[in-house]
């Protein structure tokens, strides 16, 4: 199986590469289109902000190329944001694959940034979290969130419920941060490489 | 709901895990590897490695270590110690380390912590703070370059400031160790946590003084931070990581399961 992480330039690639790695499966960082669109599985990791992000997609002449993939296609923390139509951060036009914007986050007068271990509950049974338990821990660092919505595949709870998750089609993105998360984060990563 | 933190600190001098009393008499605690796998696998939340040496010293430090970390482990670990710039901070985090920590960098240059927000986001930016509680003058002052004794000094800062001036450049995370208490296993300092805390809107880390269970209560329920650092009590063994999760949880502390 070919599994390729899309090479944003972001920070946090090393981390999600040996992830993967743990789990016995090769994986590729690419900023290549050709090798990108021939990936089984693709990564779409990133930290930082939106618009910064976005440049570099830009830059790299791969906002089509990611925007019109047919495999399964993974977005992790900002990256999964990117798979929106709009982030709030930075007013930034997204790939919008995946139909719900990002805000910044209330949290009630909570502190922010959403940073540490908070619990998820999965909806719709989608097979990106099998075996994960309501109640599981996945850790978290961000400022900004999807809301809950009909692409939510899971929730959580931070001052104001918001998506742990969310997918549409061949697309999906987890808002925390799999490569950090221990076991669980280890089986989810399983599950998109397994299941979908 | 948002679990409070457990985060053992792994010192790091010339590539092995220290730990002194009161920021002296370093002895070696063991590799630095699989350490941090067993640390891991046994709960902990998250790490910190401190390289103590780095700052007061001024020598390029060899930082290889970090992706060999990042490589065994699945929990989130921050990198400190050293980092002076921009470019030093990307290093780190391209290895693999999900924050950075600066202590003294910051309060030689405080424009670091902007510059530092800017390029790789608030999320990654924590800022150490060693203060020293001043019997004399009953204030709370802002010590740097403490890895070394010798080189040790007081800044002009109280400490209150500079939470506050840090935060208002783009600090993510602060990490507040009390200097009376580290490594001493008294407690941690409540009443200055608690201070810093009504003064801190983001994530705040106390350090310095845990020696039982119940001090890592306290410290969640009186001072209201978001995690709890302690060296010693895990590496002597003084403290075992799942007892100790099981123990916050029976006193209604949100811990990670």
């Amino acid at each position: 199986m070919e599994l390729v992480i899309v090479n944003t330039g972001c920070a946090n690639i090393s981390s999600v590469r040996f992830a993967i790695e743990r789990l016995g499966y090769q994986v590729a960082v690419s900023d290549n289109a050709a090798q990108i669109q021939a990936a089984d599985k693709v990564f779409l990791p990133g930290v930082g902000s939106a618009n910064a992000a976005m440049s570099q997609i830009k830059q790299k002449g791969l906002v089509e190329v990611v925007a019109k993939l047919t495999q399964p296609t993974l977005g992790i923390c900002l990256g999964m944001q990117l798979m929106t139509k709009f982030s709030d951060e930075g007013n930034t036009d997204c790939l919008g694959v995946i139909p719900t914007k990002v805000n910044k986050m209330l949290a009630d007068g909570l502190r922010l940034p959403h940073m540490g271990w908070n619990q998820i509950t999965p909806v719709n049974n989608n097979s990106l979290f099998e075996g994960i338990a309501a109640g599981s821990y996945f850790y978290f660092v961000h400022g900004f969130a999807a809301p809950v919505s009909e692409v939510t595949l899971a929730s959580c709870e931070y001052g104001q419920p918001f998506s742990a998750s969310i997918g549409q089609g061949n697309y999906y993105g987890v808002q925390f941060h799999p490569e950090r998360s221990s076991e669980a984060g280890a089986r989810l990563l399983a599950n998109f490489i397994q299941n979908t | 709901m948002l679990a409070r933190r457990i985060i053992p600190c792994l010192d790091v001098k010339d590539g092995k895990v220290v730990k002194g009393v009161k920021f002296r008499n370093h002895e070696i605690i063991g590799d630095i590897v699989p350490l941090a796998a067993q640390y891991a696998k046994a709960g902990a939340d998250e790490l910190v490695f401190y390289d103590i040496t780095a700052s007061s010293d001024a020598r390029v430090v060899d930082k290889s270590w970090v992706s060999r970390i990042a490589e065994v482990i699945d929990i989130p670990f921050c990198v400190a110690g050293g980092i002076k710039s921009v470019e030093d901070a990307g290093r780190i985090l391209e290895m693999g380390a999900d924050k950075i920590s600066v202590n003294s960098p910051a309060l030689t240059n405080p424009e670091l912590i902007t510059q530092l927000h800017d390029q790789y986001g608030q999320q990654c930016v924590v800022v150490g703070i060693d203060s020293y509680f001043n019997e004399q003058t009953g204030q709370y002052q802002v010590n740097q370059f403490t890895g070394d004794e010798s080189r040790t000094v007081v800044t002009k800062w109280q400490t209150l400031d500079w939470v506050k001036e840090v935060q208002q450049r783009g600090a993510g995370e602060i990490v507040l160790n009390c200097m009376n208490q580290d490594g001493v296993r008294q407690g941690y300092d409540i009443e200055q946590l608690a201070k810093v805390r009504a003064a801190c809107n983001v994530p705040l880390i106390a350090s310095g003084g845990a020696g039982k269970m119940a001090d890592f209560s306290e410290v969640f329920q009186q001072a209201d931070v978001d995690g709890a650092l302690a060296a010693s009590v895990f590496h002597k063994g003084i403290i075992d990581m799942q007892e100790l999760k099981a123990y916050l949880r029976s006193e209604g502390v949100a811990i990670r399961a």
